[in-house]
């Protein structure tokens, strides 16, 4: 193997699994340790710049870090049954929205002095709110539509307010809006060509997927009246449009919407809800704290049924027939349900609630104005520049590949900042800023670091919950209390530093193998250099997770290389301690994603067109 | 010195010994030698050598005298015996302690200092009783607690750290123990635990006095350009006369033998040790021929490492006294003492 690259900002960057595996590239251990050190307002603001809405995501985020955790791969059950747990990000960040200080005057101002330019935003959701975020004090006016009388798009009709209170919503959506955002609530836009007309610099499309998949089996006309799709349903439940359901509910889907409303369901007069899924419960797409938590509201999840038919008299519902089904393998090795021959379920109901999906919808968008459509009737977009085949529109969010999550909007929205920046500037757009980075070591003593490289053995924290029985009093009654600051403490110890990076230096080892010996993990290997996969093979630990990098050094002084698995490191920064001479330091790495501001410029590297990282976006 | 403990956590495909124990629970707790110490890679090596043998922890006792070498028995098999002895006289609490129970594997633990100066004499008896021990140097040539003074191993003419130049002759314990009479004699390298790990398991199965002097470059005080136990000097001259594969009693030896140039040596316990040859001449069973290539290898600044010499068929100190085969404390009171008219039918004999 050649040498490892540390320069290369995506080296360490993979290292750190957690913000490697955010969209938005979130510094997540230098947030952690802020809380650990009681820096709320410092860990938020960290947050506040990456994320743009940390206590709305503290609460709601999909958590793609958390899989991603290292504390995940290294715990070990102690009697072979608790599996390892990844650190509790979500629930720290939202630690740092709760008990941070009044951050107002740190925020940025109002753009003193406009540039000229015009952007229109379509819809207020996460997507175009990050887009306003990051426009609006470099001088863009910044024009947000929305068919709702208030910002915040699905953050704030979709998600049910016992998992995200109004407050929060209004005061993450309040900071972006007080940049001198022109919000128009109320004001849907109906035609893209008019829009298209009215002189904008810049048109940035964020509207979501807006449209339930409805359910087509027979009855479904007849019966109507007691059959919601269930994202129309959340919205109308948070607007105060609906306040009771029957008492016998089914649910129907196994996403996160489903979730949402049997929990909705329960507060709204439901006793007997149930969510009935046509796959298996391990294949359902709910997050599975979302089923846990589903379930310890007393909602049971049914699994391999089919609906067939609603069932109703003279219009009444009164209940759904499902078919049961198995999953088997066809010969091509495809998963495929098919119906096992059992006699079919009647579900006896007052209400059902469909979420079995969401669709994209631009009925608004005329298909002669340049934008081009694919086969799906889904936009052309760029997936690093977020451009549509028209000059000047950007999609990003939902609507621009299909359903994600709110973190992924954002991502969308920061990337579609710097597009729309480098477009009104006649710049071209792929030409992307790289990201910032820096590399310092910790070292504070001969054996002192900046960090607490101690590893905390403690198992993760639960976040303490209101008691059911008070819970489903009310909508509105948020669930999770969220952590105490004692609690968030030892969570945030948890943590391993992953930023902080072990560095060799070459020339300074002289191979007496302190390091080998003390490393807790067997990362560390000298040994001959070969080839990547017959390497892998004869390190101290075999090295079986591809997905994780091996460093290798450059020839030592017997001919030899140091090869170490990043894999289960525990950064604890013992190899240094143990060093002689120096040759291992312990150093953090910090990467900022680049945002559009003035720094865009003066970042970009001057004959070299970097590729973003987000060009895994819809990946 | 590092002020944290080593996270219990571990490599999740961490192998276990037929015990059911992984390496890690051989470990002692953290060492608090200076960083980059040779002693601390020796430390490994005998705890990879004790849990590869799949030796059940407390049935080692491990014994050493004083110096940066002798603290070191904390740093490892944290679940064993331990003495740590006055200065020099390791060999004689060995010694009483074999007598007492030769039911244990007795590991003694020394440096240069500990071994070659104050306790030479200690040295030189418990070698030529022939102890059933496995006796480690761990020789660096230069008083580290002291800050770096000449230890009687330093090689004439080499150069300490601020630059004075040793006048006297060398110790050299590998001679020493081969004419005293040890029947398992080797010499290792810290930074060689290829080598290292099967001299040490060869030795912990040899019954009889076994010898290993490892030298273990100490990195604060002598590990510069002049020293002749740095580890760039021994790297550059180390005369391995042969490497070792250690094949326990429970598999075939014909599986495990590669062709040519290997030598099998079987141990009392049914194991054995595969010797494959670097050199051709050196014959490990011939100890006139031991003596004179090591000498003669030092004369030239060569380092000599490999197993130097191995009596296949030893004896050891309980062969020699004739003792009782079990351990004094399953003795019961009747035996142990006797009584009155047992001393009187002693002496008459002696009469």
């Amino acid at each position: 193997m050649n040498p490892t690259d540390i320069a290369h900002p995506d080296y360490f960057h993979k290292v750190v699994d957690c913000q490697w595996a955010c969209p938005a590239h979130t510094p997540v251990p230098e947030y952690i340790r802020l809380i650990a050190a009681g820096r709320y307002g410092d860990a938020y603001l960290i947050n506040w710049q990456s994320n743009v809405f940390p206590g709305i995501l503290g609460r709601t985020c999909d958590r793609p870090c958390e899989p991603a955790c290292r504390r995940g791969r290294v715990e070990e059950g102690s009697d072979g049954k608790v599996k390892p747990e990844p650190v509790a990000i979500c629930r720290l960040k939202r630690v740092a929205a709760d008990f941070k200080e009044d951050i107002r005057d740190r925020l940025p101002q109002p753009a003193a002095k406009k540039n000229g330019k015009r952007i229109a935003l379509v819809g207020a959701g996460p997507a175009s709110l990050t887009v306003a975020r990051d426009l609006a004090p470099l001088g863009y006016d910044c024009v947000v539509f929305d068919g709702d009388a208030r910002a915040g798009g699905m953050m704030r009709t979709q998600i049910p307010k016992f998992r995200l209170p109004e407050t929060v919503i209004d005061e993450e959506v309040g900071y972006v809006l007080d940049l001198g955002v022109d919000f128009r609530g109320g004001e849907r836009i109906d035609s893209m060509k008019t829009l298209l007309g009215q002189g904008y610099d810049a048109v940035f499309v964020g509207s979501g997927a807006p449209r339930g998949r409805d359910l087509d089996v027979p009855g479904r006309r007849e019966a109507a009246a007691h059959i919601h799709i269930g994202i129309d349903w959340l919205a109308s439940v948070s607007f105060g449009h609906v306040a009771k359901i029957g008492k016998r509910v089914v649910v129907l889907g196994g996403g996160n919407t489903a979730m949402d409303c049997c929990r909705s369901s329960r507060r709204l007069g439901g006793d007997d809800v149930q969510v009935i899924v046509r796959s298996g419960f391990d294949e359902m797409k709910a997050s599975p704290w979302e089923k846990e938590d589903a379930m310890h509201e007393g909602i049971p999840i049914r699994n391999f049924l089919v609906p067939k038919e609603v069932t109703h008299v003279d219009g009444l519902l009164t209940g759904v027939t499902f078919e049961k089904v198995a999953a088997q393998k066809d010969s091509r090795g495809r998963r495929k349900l098919v119906p096992t021959g059992e006699p079919d379920v009647h579900v006896p109901c007052d209400d059902v609630l469909v979420a079995i999906g969401q669709e994209n919808a631009f009925p608004w968008i005329e298909r002669d104005v340049g934008i081009d459509f694919d086969e799906w009737d889904m936009p052309v977009v760029d997936t690093t520049t977020l451009a549509a085949t028209r000059p000047g529109v950007f999609f990003g969010g939902d609507a621009a590949f299909g359903p994600k999550n709110i973190i992924w909007a954002v991502a969308h929205g920061h990337e579609a900042a710097i597009s729309i920046d480098l477009f009104c500037r006649g710049d071209d757009l792929r030409r992307r800023p790289p990201p910032h980075v820096t590399l310092a070591s910790q070292k504070m003593g001969i054996h002192e670091w900046s960090y607490d490289n101690a590893v905390a053995p403690d198992r993760r924290f639960r976040v303490p919950l209101k008691e059911t029985t008070l819970a489903l009093k009310s909508i509105k009654i948020e669930v999770e209390l969220g952590f105490d600051t004692r609690i968030a403490l030892a969570e945030a110890q948890r943590c391993l530093n992953c930023d902080v990076q072990t560095v060799f230096a070459d020339r300074l080892c002289i191979e007496c193998d302190a390091c080998v010996d003390i490393c807790p993990m067997d990362c560390i290997t000298f040994t001959e250099n070969g080839d990547e996969p017959e390497l892998r093979q004869r390190l101290r630990a075999p090295a079986h997770d591809l997905a994780q990098d091996i460093y290798v050094s450059g020839t030592l002084k017997t001919g030899r290389i140091m090869a170490k698995d990043e894999d289960v490191c525990l950064h604890c920064g013992l190899c240094a301690e143990r060093c002689p001479t120096g040759a291992w330091d312990m150093q953090k790495f910090l990467l900022d994603m680049a945002h559009a501001d003035d720094r865009c410029r003066t970042r970009h590297a001057p004959d070299r067109a970097l590729p973003a990282p987000v060009a895994r976006a819809g990946d | 010195m590092t002020y944290l403990t080593k996270p219990k956590l571990h490599h999740p495909d961490l192998p276990k010994n037929a015990l059911g124990y992984t390496r890690r629970d051989y470990e002692g707790p953290i060492s608090t030698l200076c960083a980059g110490c040779g002693h601390d890679s020796i430390s490994a090596a005998i705890i990879q050598a004790f849990y590869e043998l799949s030796i059940e922890p407390h049935r080692v006792a491990k014994l050493s005298g004083i110096g940066c070498s002798s603290k070191t028995p904390t740093y490892f098999l944290g679940q064993s015996h331990g003495f740590n002895s006055v200065h020099g006289r390791m060999p004689s609490v060995l010694t009483g302690a074999a007598l007492a129970n030769r039911d244990l594997i007795y590991l003694g633990v020394s440096g240069d200092g500990d071994s070659a100066s104050i306790g030479i004499g200690q040295f030189a008896h418990v070698m030529r009783r022939g102890v059933n021990m496995v006796y480690i140097v761990e020789n660096n040539g230069v008083y580290g607690l002291t800050k770096g003074q000449f230890s009687a191993t330093a090689d004439k003419g080499s150069k300490a750290k601020r630059g004075a130049v040793n006048d006297d002759e060398p110790i050299d314990l590998v001679q020493l123990a081969l004419i005293l009479g040890a029947t398992y004699v080797a010499r290792g390298f810290s930074g060689d635990k290829g080598q290292l790990v099967p001299l040490i398991k060869a030795a912990i199965e040899h019954r009889g006095a076994a010898v290993i002097d490892i030298v273990s470059p100490c990195v604060a005080f002598n590990n510069h350009a002049g020293s002749t136990k740095s580890y760039d000097y021994v790297r550059g001259h180390n005369e391995a006369v042969n490497r070792l594969d250690f094949v326990p009693v429970r598999e075939p030896i014909a599986a495990a033998v590669p062709p040519g140039g290997v030598q099998p040596i079987a141990l009392h316990d049914g194991s054995t040790i595969l010797l494959r040859k670097l050199h051709p001449e050196y014959d490990a069973h011939d100890k006139v021929g031991a003596l004179a290539f090591v000498e003669a290898q030092r004369m030239k600044g060569e380092v000599v490492t490999g197993l130097l010499y191995v009596h296949e068929d030893p004896s050891d100190l309980h062969d020699m006294q004739n003792t009782v085969d079990a351990p004094l404390n399953t003795l019961g009171d009747d035996v142990l003492v006797p009584g009155s008219a047992a001393l009187e039918k002693f002496n008459a004999s002696m009469r």
